[in-house]
């Protein structure tokens, strides 16, 4: 798996800002947005997404079904 | 250059987008924010695309915040009533036994109203999997005591915390499935931080391969995070979770018996006829129907479908007479329907059937209008008086009422059935009477010559075959239909 790359995406308007991602993360990469998305909520917004190691941690605290991905990249 | 291959992203057990799902967003379920719904979904559409059941899977969705799980399951979906999961999901398995049965419930589904069906079914080892979401209040409702509130847990209903003295402990369903012999797996997980969701996934994939090789009864209990009801973050939700209730709720693997149970016998899928059941069901009868000889009464009156209300109280002999009617019409190979609807007593209070005399398929046995009423009751006239067609025929008891007033299509008659039937010496055979009289009317009206005399002839099969034990009263009730038939037929030259 070392040397793998991974990146994260967030579909802004299927988050539902509950947080639960944001502890999840081990690199500390998520954190809740200022801005309000089409449901009206402040939206969780990840800094840096290349950094992602594609653990899944997120992915799975997530309850949303497609709010989050996480990309394989292959060279 | 580099490509991207999606790792963990959306399942393909979900439909895309929630079509189902009323209103303008479709990608997202409609749990609260941090809902453990959403969480276990995840868990369990993963696994059921994992082990490639999704063609054959049902889910069984429960009456809860989860009551729309169809709207995002793409599989077999049954949605039923509240607690009835585990009796409908006996009901699938063992009717479709090549189906896989998933039935997802919560604590209040399971624990309260539907806890004597899942305990039995558990009893029994029904071959499917149970998905237990335990968020320690009714969530839907808007945060109710369940069975499973901690002691002294603030709920909406127990603003004081949870009164073990009245209220009991909390329910330890794992523990009380643990102490029956039939269950092949069970396992309580928590919905909290990553190690325990990582559990949960780990217990949802067994739950579900032992569901695929037809192992028998799992369990996975999952202690799920509701921070709505509960008022809390997601950080103290888990908390929560992590701290307080599992002191109730232990974690962990209670039984798993999945290695030593051998897998069960893969039913072979049945072959599919829709098309043949089709024509079983709805076009066998009408091509009899069509086979000349057999039908014997083919007047234009019963060419179409006939709908009749006999009405009156309950001893009348009112659902027998509606019944005597619908076997003369199957003698002639009719379709017929016949649907009684009484109070609770055994004699006396309002009886009424609803009979439906066809040459197609019956869709529904229900009656509204009606083109014949017999009515033996005030009572009953007026209250199924306005079914009457407008060029209907209504049969009354002048013993009961005035000549009652109608429209003027509708035809009206005035029998006194009871003083027939207590001349012949049988009070009980004042409804053949009535069908006597019907026999003059519809001789009158409606049947020629020939027909008429096939509805004498078909009578006295049908009361032959009601009481072919009794040659007695076979014999009075066909004095009384005479009686009856005579006394109208007087009336009416």
């Amino acid at each position: 798996m070392a040397g793998k790359k991974h990146r994260i995406q967030i579909s802004k308007d299927e988050c539902k800002g509950c947080g639960r991602c944001v502890p999840a993360c081990p690199k500390k990469l998520i954190s809740v947005g200022k801005e309000i998305n089409i449901q009206g909520y402040l939206a969780v917004v990840a800094s840096e997404p290349e950094n992602c190691i594609g653990c899944g941690a997120c992915f799975h605290q997530c309850p949303e079904p497609g709010a989050i991905t996480i990309f394989e990249i292959e060279e | 250059m580099s490509t991207e291959k999606i790792k963990f992203g959306r399942s393909n057990v979900f439909f895309d987008p929630f079509e189902r799902r009323p209103g303008p967003i479709k990608t997202n379920m409609h749990y609260c924010p941090g809902c453990g719904h959403g969480i276990l979904h995840k868990l369990i559409a993963e696994a059921i695309e994992h082990y490639g059941i999704q063609e054959n899977t049902v889910f069984i969705a429960p009456v809860g915040c989860a009551v729309f799980a169809y709207y995002y399951f793409n599989c077999g979906s049954i949605s039923v009533p509240h607690g009835r999961a585990p009796a409908v999901g006996t009901g699938a398995a063992r009717a479709t036994p090549e189906k896989y049965v998933i039935s997802y419930q919560g604590d209040g589904d399971l624990g309260a109203i539907g806890f004597n069906e899942f305990i039995q079914a558990a009893n029994r080892g029904e071959k499917m999997a149970i998905f237990f979401v335990n968020n320690s209040n009714y969530g839907m409702t808007g945060g109710q005591m369940a069975p499973t509130t901690l002691p002294n847990q603030v709920t909406m209903t127990s603003p004081y915390g949870r009164n073990v003295e009245t209220e009991g402990y909390p329910m330890k369903v794992c523990e009380l499935v643990n102490a029956l012999e039939a269950p092949v797996y069970i396992e309580r997980v928590a919905l909290t931080g990553t190690a325990n969701i990582l559990k949960a996934r780990k217990a949802v994939f067994k739950a579900i391969e032992n569901l695929k090789n037809r192992k028998g009864f799992s369990l996975v209990e999952a202690l799920s995070p509701c921070p709505v009801n509960l008022k809390m973050t997601a950080e103290q939700v888990n908390e929560f979770i992590d701290t307080k209730m599992t002191q109730f709720f232990p974690l962990g693997v209670l039984r798993d018996r999945s290695a030593e149970t051998p897998a069960g016998n893969v039913p072979e899928e049945p072959v599919r006829d829709p098309e043949g059941v089709k024509k079983l069901l709805f076009t066998a009868k009408e091509e009899g129907a069509a086979d000349a000889e057999k039908i014997v009464n083919n007047s234009e009156l019963f060419n179409d479908e006939r709908r009749i209300r006999v009405s009156g109280f309950g001893g009348q002999g009112i659902l027998s007479l509606g019944h005597t009617l619908a076997d003369m019409a199957r003698l002639r190979d009719f379709n017929v329907s016949w649907m009684p609807s009484y109070g609770p007593e055994q004699r006396g209070g309002s009886a009424s059937c609803a009979v439906i005399l066809s040459r197609k398929a019956i869709p529904s046995p229900l009656v509204d209008s009606c083109d014949l009423l017999i009515a033996m009751t005030k009572a009953a006239l007026d209250k199924f008086g306005y079914q009457l067609k407008d060029d209907g025929i209504l049969i009354y008891d002048t013993s009961a009422m005035e000549k009652p007033e109608v429209k003027p299509g509708q035809k009206v008659f005035g029998l006194d059935a009871l003083a027939i039937a207590n001349r012949i010496g049988n009070a009980k055979c004042a409804n053949s009477a009535v069908l006597g009289a019907l026999a003059a009317i519809l001789g009158k009206y409606a049947l020629t010559s020939e027909d008429a005399a096939d509805y004498e002839k078909v009578f006295t099969e049908a009361i032959t075959e009601s009481f072919r034990k009794k040659p007695k009263v076979v014999e009075q009730n066909i004095a009384a239909f005479n009686a009856g038939r005579d006394e109208m037929s007087s009336q009416l030259a």
